[in-house]
């Protein structure tokens, strides 16, 4: 479960957040949309204590992070994973090892049992005998899955991915949106997803928050959400240039 | 008056060179607290490799030519005031104690600090660092510690290589080109040098690995946004490690030889 309750977080004196009100539940997904540079980013970044909040407080599992020692959150973060928007690869190790660093780190698991694990997650995001690649030889979709793959590794209980789906193509996209559903299913995994492809985020949440200029305006389900007469919020699901646009002039022609 | 905003200027200098000094400094202090655990030897190692091999070359061939300059120098010299009994010695000792210690740290704040620096400059930019601390894993313990032992246990390594061929350049040059003899040479050796000469320089090039290492991985982690970020950085590194080797260098010599 993830809690965050009146945060609000800074870059030097840029406000970048304010007044974040947002309960994810347990085996819940829940998806952030909002236009480029409304923080997106960084509501992931403080929910798994990468950056610390001017304001507010941020609960995981029902404990507050937001003044842990990086030790204390070490603990925490044993149970969470995260895909990166630019991926974040261990450029100077394979596929492989990049998918093992977490199972090497945190568990007793032995070299074989290890190898198991990282085919495994490959394969549920189509990468099947990759393991000896080079980051640097990969596409960029590539990457996107295999930060994927790394963050599930270690089976965390909370996944965040930061737009798991940029950059891919279309069945691709699709394939990782049922991986995130699935592993919800299979294993009860609380995921918040940030993404831009509003399809994807219809069809893979059980809620939507919505922020803009650094506040959440909206959160839903998805029925909800299309639904809502916030006039941001349905600006940016269809992707007018201006608000109402279309359904003025749809309506005109009528 | 434009004396006011003057003051703030160089205030607000003095305040953040302080305040970078006392980050290197927690920095140290993080590193030294995480020997309590036991470090990945395999990732010492590797880094020691790494050092090592890139090192080594330019060491020597550095030292060895400095062996034989400083050699052609004062023989011409020594052996106009009849002291050529003295060269030998005299070149060893300044090999032991200063030449090679320094001469190495500064080749090894060039390859290795630039390297540590650029390395996890990069791994900083492209957030490699924060996906580090998202698996749970101190990037102290995982990047500084390794580095910060490589650097302090290799270093008296390549000064040991330094020493010896900085002296046989020194022998060979005698020899060879100042007509001292071979016997002289060697025997103004054993009667001036002492092993002290030997182990101040190695106690030194300790220290010198040390600050850069840290200096290495402090700019390293410190690097600001973009590949020119890393540029940045890694220069600063460089000039940083070779302005506290010889200053820290002063302050050694006169602890150790005073
Ligand atoms: N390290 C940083 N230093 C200064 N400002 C930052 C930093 N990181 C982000 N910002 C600022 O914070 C704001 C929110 O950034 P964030 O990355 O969270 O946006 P986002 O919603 O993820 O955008 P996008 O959809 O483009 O990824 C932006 O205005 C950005 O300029
Ligand atoms: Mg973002």
């Amino acid at each position: 479960m993830i809690k965050l309750a009146n945060v609000a977080a800074a870059f030097g004196e840029k406000q970048v957040l304010q007044d974040i009100n947002l309960e994810v539940a347990e085996g819940e997904i829940m998806v952030i949309i909002g236009p480029s540079g409304s923080g997106k980013s960084t509501i992931l970044r403080l929910m798994i204590g990468l950056l610390k909040p001017t304001a507010g407080e941020i609960w995981i599992n029902g404990r507050e992070i937001s003044r842990m020692a990086e030790d204390e959150l070490n603990a925490i973060r044993r149970h969470m994973g995260m895909v990166f928007q630019y991926s974040a690869l261990f450029d100077s190790m394979t596929v492989g090892d990049n998918v093992a660093f977490g199972l090497r780190q945190h568990t007793a698991l032995n070299d074989a049992e290890i190898a198991k694990t990282v085919r495994r997650k490959l394969r549920m995001v189509g990468l099947t005998g990759q393991e000896r690649t080079m980051p640097s030889e990969l596409s960029g979709g590539m990457k996107k899955r295999v930060s994927l793959a790394r963050a599930i590794a270690i089976d965390p209980e909370i996944v965040l991915y930061d737009e798991p789906t940029a950059g891919l193509d279309p069945i691709m996209s699709t394939t990782i949106d049922r991986l995130i559903c699935s592993t919800r299913r299979l294993l009860g995994v609380t995921s918040v997803v940030v993404t831009h492809h509003m399809s994807s985020a219809f069809s893979i949440a059980d809620r939507i928050a919505m922020i803009s200029g650094g506040r959440i305006i909206e959160v839903g389900t998805v029925s909800e959400i299309k639904q809502s007469s916030n006039p941001l919020v349905q600006q940016f699901i269809h992707g007018w240039v201006n608000s109402g646009q279309i359904a003025r002039r749809r309506s005109s022609k009528t | 008056m434009a004396l006011v905003p003057f003051l703030e200027t160089i205030g607000r200098l003095i305040i953040r060179y302080l305040e970078s000094v006392g980050k290197v400094l927690l920095l140290l202090g993080a590193s030294l607290a995480q020997l309590r655990r036991r470090p990945d030897m395999g990732q010492v190692l590797r880094q020691m490799a790494h050092l090592g091999a890139d090192s080594l070359p330019i060491v020597l061939l550095t030292m060895l030519f400095t062996g034989m300059v400083m050699t052609m120098q004062i023989s011409h010299e020594f052996i106009k005031y009849g002291a050529q009994s003295s060269v030998g010695g005299v070149v060893a000792i300044a090999m032991g104690r200063e030449l090679a210690p320094v001469l190495a740290g500064i080749v090894a704040a060039g390859r290795v600090g630039a390297a540590i620096t650029a390395e996890i400059g990069s791994m900083k930019v492209t957030e490699q660092i924060d996906a580090l601390r998202v698996m749970a894993t101190d990037p102290v313990a995982y990047l500084v510690v390794p580095r910060l032992i490589a650097c302090v246990f290799m270093l008296p390594v390549l000064v040991v290589f330094a020493d010896v061929i900085g002296t046989v350049g020194g022998y060979a040059v005698a020899t060879a080109y100042a007509g001292i003899g071979s016997y002289t040479f060697t025997h103004s050796i054993k009667v001036f040098a002492v092993v002290n000469d030997v182990t101040g320089g190695l106690i030194k090039s300790m220290v010198f690995g040390a600050i850069i290492a840290i200096i290495g991985c402090y700019k390293g982690l410190t690097t600001a946004e973009g590949a020119e970020g890393v540029g940045r950085a890694t220069t600063g590194s460089v000039v940083t490690s070779m302005i506290l080797i010889f200053v820290s260098n002063y302050f050694l010599s006169y602890i150790l030889y005073r």
